[in-house]
């Protein structure tokens, strides 16, 4: 059964995280991954963010179109993108000891699985085809808050769990889940905060493995 | 003064067979081509590469995996290179990954003569294993060792004769670190200005950590 089709997932995903940071009144500084994560920045209308990438640049502006490619200036997903004003680039030390160090406000990452104590699983699908670690575990463990955006299943098949099955990336590290049916906060338990409004509160139970809290607030996904 | 400029194919004489050799880039962004182009034609082999990545499948650092050069890697994202879990699966290669910033700041270290140190990070996860583990303050943290190179071929932007460098964008990354990590570093530079010709202010990299510094011939 799908509830929402795959695009509008996305992109309501994308929408709902971009609402945590359209509304900050101070400079936040976040870090986003690949995948819906990147979509987040279309929806950011709020000049106090500043994006940095792990590869060594805080400020990145939008993707590059054809005519702005510069081989030299890539995101950490290798795209080719632009400057904001007041950008600048650092080393790869630097740009770890600003993510390990407690210096970025968020990162809003991807997940394969979530589980109920706030484990994340978004490094390796052990099948021998993969090899790469990159700076998730860095991202998990350093950002002052974790946001994952994902998909609530994946062809069925629940991504919210009781335990993760695949190797976690860090211990207990979830601060915030959105998915497409769900926002989640994490407080040594999952606390369901708002509901999509196709769904009511059976059905999502039935669509996650996970066990979860009500929050006295919940409110409806609104984006 | 000792002449530190060097023609590519010269500079790339110091490496020998079995080194462990350090390569500058993220992707394919800020690593040196033409240093990695003639190290591939070298064919030197039996090296140890540390590099974030292996570029693209024969592209890149990818080139001396398709050439049989490379005895093991240590770095931290090879999913943009299929070619390396093949053969790491098949037995031709080991890997040692490394996640990204537990690997910047070990050849960080490696550079300013700290052995091990401990970080948070992969601290309960399956690339903690076998490490020493220690809290403070409540938090567990993983012990991880310096990484050091017999060389480092390492991309920037401008040099003067010197060696003092400066870099270009998001071709930084892991260069500056990785000069100072090696024995021996080799700058390939786009340019190369008299002394006193960049502002002290301005520079990355100063020229204590540069031993060779090659120009790009194709700009």
């Amino acid at each position: 059964m799908e509830i929402i089709s795959k695009e509008k997932a996305r992109i309501r995903i994308a929408k709902r995280i971009a609402q945590e940071f359209n509304e900050a009144k101070e400079i936040k500084i976040i870090n986003l991954g690949v995948g819906i994560p990147t979509m987040v920045a279309n929806y950011i209308n709020n000049n106090n963010i500043y994006i940095q990438s792990e590869n060594g640049m805080l400020g990145v502006g939008p993707l590059a179109e054809e005519s702005e490619i510069d081989r030299q200036l890539i995101n950490a997903g290798r795209q080719p993108v632009t400057e904001t004003p007041g950008c600048c680039y650092f080393d790869s030390a630097t740009s770890f000891g600003m993510i390990r160090g407690g210096h970025i406000d968020a990162t809003v990452i991807g997940a394969f699985e979530i589980d109920q104590e706030g484990n994340i699983a978004n490094w390796i699908i052990p099948n021998g085809k993969q090899l790469g670690v990159g700076g998730a575990m860095d991202l998990v463990t350093g950002a002052k808050k974790v946001i994952v955006a994902m998909r609530h299943n994946q062809n069925g098949k629940p991504k919210i769990l009781k335990k993760c099955k695949l190797p976690i990336t860090g211990l207990g590290e979830l601060d915030m889940l959105v998915t497409e049916l769900a926002v989640f906060f994490f407080d040594g338990q999952l606390i369901l905060e708002e509901i999509a409004p196709e769904i009511d509160i059976d059905t999502l139970k039935k669509l996650t493995e996970a066990e979860f809290k009500i929050s006295p607030n919940l409110k409806k996904i609104n984006v | 003064m000792i002449k530190k400029v060097m023609d590519i194919d010269e500079a790339i004489s110091y490496i020998k067979d079995g080194d462990r050799i350090m390569v500058g880039g993220f992707g394919l962004a800020g690593y040196p081509e033409e240093l990695v182009e003639a190290l591939a034609k070298s064919g030197k082999k039996n090296l140890t590469i540390i590099s974030n990545d292996l570029g693209s499948p024969g592209i890149g650092l990818g080139k001396l995996l398709t050439n049989n050069q490379i005895k093991a890697l240590i770095g931290n994202y090879y999913n943009w290179n299929p070619d390396v879990a093949d053969a790491y699966n098949s037995g031709r290669i080991e890997v040692k990954l490394v996640p990204q910033g537990t690997f910047a700041e070990a050849i960080r270290a490696a550079g300013v003569g700290i052995p091990a140190f401990y970080t948070p990070t992969s601290a309960g996860t399956d690339l903690s294993k076998g490490k020493e583990i220690k809290v403070f303050n409540g938090k567990t943290y993983v012990l991880e060792q310096a990484i050091h190179a017999d060389v480092a071929l390492i991309k920037a932007h401008i040099a003067d004769e010197l060696g003092n460098l400066v870099y270009y964008k998001t071709a930084r990354n892991f260069n500056p670190i990785m000069a100072m990590a090696a024995k021996t570093t080799i700058a390939q530079v786009d340019k190369i200005v008299p002394l006193g010709t960049l502002n002290p202010e301005h520079i990355v990299t100063p020229h204590i950590f540069v031993n060779i510094v090659t120009k790009r011939r194709n700009l």
